[in-house]
């Protein structure tokens, strides 16, 4: 990056299958709030504001930056909102980020949300275009088709996803903000749990949340003067490719490796394994992390599976995946990707509270959307690159 | 705003607008412009190295809709890309931004809709506060008629037109842009953007004082509007216009005032200004862009020729 980019402030709110005590502007106010509040800035400090979120039928409001400019101290001020599907929130914080790098802004405000029980988010992601049949019902349809082929690809035994479900869920208790908090989880009660879209169970599949995510961004100078430890940007990354066509693999996509390619490049990572502590993955159904693990060349092609299943990516393995919880745990559609990013951050920080992976100095935020086609991708550290 | 470090340039545009497209979807309609953009600068997408567009999903009519726009540019192998559900005149300057990155030369901006699928003015309506606007359905044409009225009740504004009916117009504006010495070997006649920034108002109408725009007021104070010998506006009713022209300080210039189609139409303005810049008709020039009820949200830009 042009410029030394650094997250200084990080707030969340508590995420629920609904939050009827708040409305949408109250929602992204929560998060907000304990941004600058951990930033030790007030509102008149930012110099503008990004918001991000999916498709705005999950709500009913078309534009919600127009709504709720006020609401989040905009007004007078550059206001932007990113839209790139299910990656949108590691999208706009990568947005966010070259506000500053460019030197145009100093600190930015970064606001991700969802308040999908407003609207249905099972009708939403679901979608029907004219003159064509449709085969598949909520996200789920569309990836159990392409995790079938990963397994039968790998060769991977029927229980790695079973065993993520119960990893993300057991570190979802070490945070209090999470949706799901399931103390209770095994994996027979996993395996016992209806079969959603085979071989995805309901216990294996991400809740439906409302929620909000915010981070504070802010230039070197600024930095300076946060109360907290700031999390510098070491390398940002984004790459897409078109949801159908004769070259894709959508079981290990291309955008997908290109985009971790260019951010190790950029991080100066040669070995993501040893040289990244812990990570925050866009893990929405179990089966997405062993996936995930080969996509991000933490290990060879067909070999994710193994990791799962030596506990390398459980709380106490040698490469945590998801110590918040993850995807798995709360999933705020359009605040999810921020959400990775935002808990990257904390680690590196050292502000992760119980779910903190010690000695964490290096970790990647990873978010993804669409039909496994957008990639938004950074690593933070806790010293300057 | 700080100034921009590395100068970006519009090298290249294309654009499409008719009241009523009957056959072709976005992305079949996006399909030739951004062709025709890619073409006359020379490039083809591999070579672009950061694209972003502006639309949005509920004008489509489903959720995730920009997604289909990828096969319009040809994302293979995977691209730098991004999007905002705004006008593409935002996307623009999403990508400026991105441009100030070492490595990043060259952008590709787009901008798509077809308005005439839905009813644009009761669609609009969604941008509203859904608790307790929305649900009485203020069309978007009431909403500038009691604008109209306010600037007709402060006595300030001699003859305020009439408020037509609201555009509805499909379409879609491509844009390229570049960095510095990239943007000379790329054409002859860069158009400099030698400022741009944006800002918005509170969203409730009761909140704001709909004589005048203080966003755009504040926007043409960040960029510098003096010293321009024409613009082009984003000014969706005529008595816009005539708020626009006061905010932004025009007295005498040549002013080239339209709606164009809703989500295309800031973007068009860059593209506008740019064939009227590179054309000669202008040496300095504010492009400008709006968003929301009323002139909620305004973008200014100054364009310059090549000295």
């Amino acid at each position: 990056m042009s410029r030394r980019v650094a997250v200084v402030g990080v707030g969340q709110t508590k995420y629920a299958a609904k939050r009827q005590d708040v409305s949408m502007p109250g929602l992204v106010r929560e998060a907000a709030k304990r941004a600058l509040d951990d930033a030790g800035m007030t509102w008149s400090d930012i110099d503008a504001v990004v918001i991000g979120k999916a498709p705005d039928m999950f709500e009913g409001v078309m534009m919600p930056e127009l709504y709720l400019a006020d609401a989040l101290g905009a007004t007078g001020k550059p206001m932007m909102r990113v839209h790139t599907a299910g990656s949108v929130g590691g999208s706009t914080a990568i947005a966010a980020s070259h506000l500053v790098a460019s030197g145009v802004h100093r600190r930015v405000l970064v606001v991700c949300f969802e308040k999908q029980s407003e609207s249905n988010a099972t009708w939403a992601l679901s979608i029907r275009l004219p003159f064509t049949g449709g085969n598949v019902t909520g996200a789920g349809g569309y990836f159990a088709p392409v995790i079938r082929a990963y397994m039968r690809r790998a060769n991977a035994p029927d229980h790695i996803g079973i065993k993520v479900a119960v990893k993300d869920r057991l570190n979802a208790l070490k945070n209090p903000y999470a949706h799901l908090h399931l103390p209770d989880i095994t994996e027979d009660t996993v395996r016992e749990s209806p079969m959603l879209w085979d071989p995805i169970r309901y216990l294996e599949t991400c809740p439906s949340s409302d929620g909000a995510c915010a981070i504070v961004l802010a230039d070197e100078d600024a930095a300076k003067a946060a109360p907290n430890p700031p999390a510098w940007i070491h390398g940002t990354a984004w790459r897409s490719e078109p949801t159908m066509g004769a070259g894709r693999d959508v079981v290990n996509p291309h955008a997908g490796r290109d985009c971790a390619k260019d951010l190790y490049a950029q991080a100066g990572i040669t070995d993501p394994r040893r040289d990244i502590d812990c990570a925050e993955v866009y893990v929405p159904f179990s089966w997405y992390e062993p996936m995930w693990m080969e996509n991000l060349g933490f290990t060879d092609e067909g070999a994710g599976w193994k990791m799962v299943d030596d506990g390398a990516t459980s709380l106490d393995g040698d490469l945590p995946i998801n110590p918040s919880g993850g995807v798995l745990s709360s999933n705020p559609i359009g605040a999810s990707g921020l959400i990775r990013f935002a808990e990257s951050a904390l680690q590196v920080r050292g502000m992760a509270g119980e779910h903190q992976v010690d000695g964490a100095r290096r970790a990647l935020g990873h978010a993804y959307g669409g039909g496994a086609q957008f990639f938004a991708m950074w690593i933070v550290g806790s010293e300057k690159a | 705003m700080r100034q921009l470090q590395r100068p970006v340039a519009i090298v290249s545009w294309a654009s499409f607008e008719t009241p009523n497209e009957p056959a072709r979807n976005e992305v079949e309609m996006l399909l030739p412009v951004v062709q025709e953009a890619l073409q006359k600068a020379g490039l083809t997408q591999n070579q672009i190295g950061f694209t972003v567009s502006g639309s949005s999903d509920y004008l489509q009519g489903f959720p995730f809709a920009f997604v289909g726009a990828l096969d319009a540019v040809g994302a293979w192998p995977p691209i730098r890309e991004s999007h905002v559900e705004m006008d593409g005149a935002f996307a623009l300057y999403e990508a400026v931004n991105v441009l100030q990155e070492p490595g990043i030369d060259t952008a590709l901006v787009y901008a798509f809709a077809r308005p005439s699928r839905g009813e644009l003015d009761r669609t609009l309506v969604l941008q509203l506060d859904p608790y307790a606007v929305a649900p009485l359905w203020p069309d978007a044409r009431g909403l500038a008629g009691l604008q109209a009225q306010a600037m007709r009740d402060s006595g300030r504004f001699g003859d305020v037109p009439d408020v037509p009916a609201t555009t509805v117009a499909d379409g879609a504006t491509a844009v390229v842009l570049a960095v510095g010495a990239r943007a000379r070997e790329l054409t002859d006649t860069p158009v400099w953007i030698r400022g741009i920034d944006h800002r918005i108002e509170p969203a409730a109408l009761g909140v704001r004082d709909l004589t005048s725009s203080p966003s755009a007021e504040q926007a043409a104070r960040s960029v510098g509007v003096d010293d321009v010998d024409a613009a082009w506006l984003h000014a969706l009713y005529p008595h816009q216009e005539l708020l626009l022209r006061s905010a932004l300080g025009l007295h005498g210039q040549r002013v080239d005032a339209k709606a164009g189609p809703m989500m295309v139409g800031g973007l068009e303005r860059f593209a506008a200004a740019a064939a009227g810049i590179s054309g000669g008709a202008s040496k300095r020039a504010v492009a400008h862009a709006t968003s929301g009820p009323c002139l909620q949200q305004n973008l200014v830009a100054v364009l310059e020729a090549e000295k």
